[in-house]
């Protein structure tokens, strides 16, 4: 067990080190370089080129890639060419709690939603109900999240004036709890709508697996409620694979949020790297990039690790 | 007497022949009967027929042309004058949504086409060869996996500034890795097979039995993946339009219409207008989706009719 602790999250590394090149090398691709943004255009030649020299520019592009890792592993990304002499980490760090709450509550709507959905699909299999759960989640795959969330706003907000149109707070009012819940419902649950659909065709699906298995039928011969036999005995089990899609899920999770945050204008890690596109931020952008690609990484590696944890059955 | 002696004579051969043809009836053919019995499939290839053609004969089929602006018209409503209605600067709704088919379709048939190309070459190599490159070329997969789409979209676009061209050239070099992964799953289970065991003893090239006869058996996977995959890019192009950082104004696509809808002014007069972009995106991604599983279900030999 610790050895395939220890021999999965090993197996991080190299994965992380691609992230960094591949990152590097389409910062590399980016026409112009940093000093055209950040310098006055009248600046004299000789100036310039002691800049250069000054932010190590004129290096080979290796030397430049290892200083750019080694400042990037001890949380320095440099900092942001548009707000000049402010860290990109400290940019980040003042957005991201807004980003987890959205996340974790949008996950927790998806997963309230969508456990149920797929254990009525699947133990009224072909039935009526079924059909309709599965057509439903199609429609849910082939739609594209920011059109609900605009629909909602246009027909909650801006018609019936039932949730603010975006942000985290009302304006100038004194913080309180309910303020900040009325602005998070519609956006959680546009964000956990990305998900759902897929989260309720798996869960129909592992419950099935395990509807299917002896010991359900066993429970039921001996005289078990339905509903105990389903609940008790089926959901506990149908429920460890579901555990590796919350490693799964989170690179739409992340993805999402870029667009729904544009949406809602929630001031998180979404908001900051589509402003930061923009005004073509490249330290910005790239710093979210790799952090959102290393997140990824880390979500999968725990989901490993946890389905080798719950599930006993797995050899290592 | 003798002619219905001589009609019998006749006929039993033919019987028999018809028998023998039915036994040999294209794999092609057992696939078409099968994708038909999939309504759904069925329904979203006629939608698919339907959009596909009104997006060629846009500049017939339109009743305006998409960009022209009549002020006093902003806003009306659906009716005789406009289908559709008209937008916030007067513009015919219908039309934008036709000519907005066009782009839709085009990033999403061009990207595919050229994402499909390149995941299957290097699907194809890593699967037909194993070892070192096979193990070199999976580790980069799935670093590239690793980026959330639209954050490595969003950032290629800003490196090569967002138009029509970028946006083709970004699915495609980004949209692969799916491919790759399901080729190379497909060579390495063929190539051990008694076919190509039998070309390699023939003393066949490599490139050759990996094009004529390892790819044939895998186009089934191939084209289910593409067609997935157009739905998708679909998807992903609204995502960046609608954020400003796709396809630019006054060329219209599904998802700048409703980056153009997110205004006060249309959300309060003329709530039918962002629902009819959205929509469109919805039926077509839908389609391909119908159309995708039913082809799944028709090149995969397990599933009986």
């Amino acid at each position: 067990m610790t050895t395939y602790i220890i021999r999965r999250t090993l197996m991080a590394f190299p994965l992380l080190f691609l992230i960094t090149i591949i990152s590097f090398g389409m910062m590399q691709m980016a026409p112009g370089d940093p000093t055209a943004l950040m310098m006055d255009p009248m600046i004299k030649q000789e100036n310039l080129a002691a800049y250069k020299e000054a932010y190590g520019l004129n290096d080979n592009v290796i030397v430049q890639y290892v200083r750019w890792l080694g400042n990037m592993i001890q949380g320095n990304f440099g900092e942001s060419l548009i707000r000049q002499g402010v860290p990109v980490s400290e940019l980040i760090l003042a957005r991201l709690p807004n980003t987890l709450i959205l996340m974790i509550v949008s996950s927790v709507i998806a997963f309230l939603i969508s456990i149920p959905l797929g254990v009525i699909s699947a133990t009224k299999r072909n039935s009526l109900t079924d059909y309709s759960i599965t057509f439903v989640s199609f429609l849910g795959v082939a739609t594209p999240n920011f059109w609900i969330g605009l629909v909602l706003i246009m027909f909650m907000s801006v018609h019936m004036g039932w949730f603010p149109t975006g942000g985290v707070a009302t304006l100038g009012e004194p913080f309180s709890i309910w303020d900040r819940i009325h602005h998070l419902i519609l956006p959680a649950f546009v964000l956990a709508t990305a998900d759902m659909a897929g989260l309720t065709r798996y869960s129909r699906s592992s419950m099935l697996e395990v509807l299917r298995q002896d010991y359900i039928r066993t429970a039921k011969a001996n005289g078990f409620k339905n509903g105990t036999v389903i609940f008790k005995h089926g959901l506990r089990n149908g429920l460890i694979p579901i555990i590796t899609i919350i490693g799964l899920m989170l690179p739409s999770f992340i993805g999402g949020s870029v667009i729904i945050e544009s949406i809602f204008a929630w001031p998180g890690i979404g908001l900051l790297f589509v402003e930061a596109a923009f005004q073509r931020d490249y330290p910005v952008i790239m710093a979210v990039v790799v952090i959102a690609a290393s997140l990824v990484v880390i979500g999968n590696l725990i989901a490993d690790i946890l389905y080798a944890i719950v599930d006993p059955r797995i050899e290592y | 007497m003798t002619l219905s002696g001589r009609n019998l004579t006749v006929n039993e051969p033919l019987l028999i022949e018809e028998k023998q043809e039915f036994a040999h009836e294209s794999i092609w053919k057992v696939m078409l009967r099968k994708f038909l019995k999939n309504k759904l499939a069925v329904i979203g290839a006629i939608i698919l027929v339907i959009i596909i053609a009104s997006a060629i004969f846009a500049p017939w089929l339109a009743p305006q042309d998409p960009s022209k602006q009549v002020l006093l018209d902003k806003l009306s409503p659906p009716g005789e004058k406009y289908i559709l209605g008209a937008d916030n600067l007067g513009r015919d709704v219908l039309s934008r949504l036709l000519y907005g088919a066009r782009v839709s379709l085009l990033v999403g048939f061009t990207s595919v086409a050229g994402s499909i190309f390149i995941g299957t070459m290097i699907g194809a190599i890593a699967g037909y060869y194993g070892g070192k490159l096979d193990a070199i070329l999976m580790r980069f997969v799935d670093a590239v996996i690793s980026f959330p789409s639209l954050f490595l979209l969003i950032t290629l676009v800003t490196i090569f500034d967002p138009s029509l061209m970028t946006l083709i050239f970004v699915f495609a070099v980004f949209g692969w890795t799916g491919t790759a992964r399901l080729v190379r799953g497909e060579f390495l289970a063929l190539r051990s097979s008694e076919f190509v065991l039998a070309a390699r003893t023939l003393g066949i090239k490599n490139s050759r039995i990996i094009f004529s006869h390892i790819l044939p058996n895998a186009m089934g996977p191939i084209i289910v993946s593409a067609t997935l995959g157009v739905g998708g890019v679909i998807l992903g192009e609204a995502a960046l339009s609608y954020l400003g950082l796709g396809i630019q104004p006054p060329i219209p696509s599904w998802g700048n219409m409703l980056q153009s809808a997110q205004n006060p002014q249309i959300m309060l007069g003329a709530w039918w207008y962002p629902l009819l972009p959205g929509f469109m995106i919805l039926i077509t991604v839908l389609s391909f989706n119908f159309v995708g599983d039913g082809l799944r279900d028709a090149f995969d030999p397990k599933i009986n009719e």
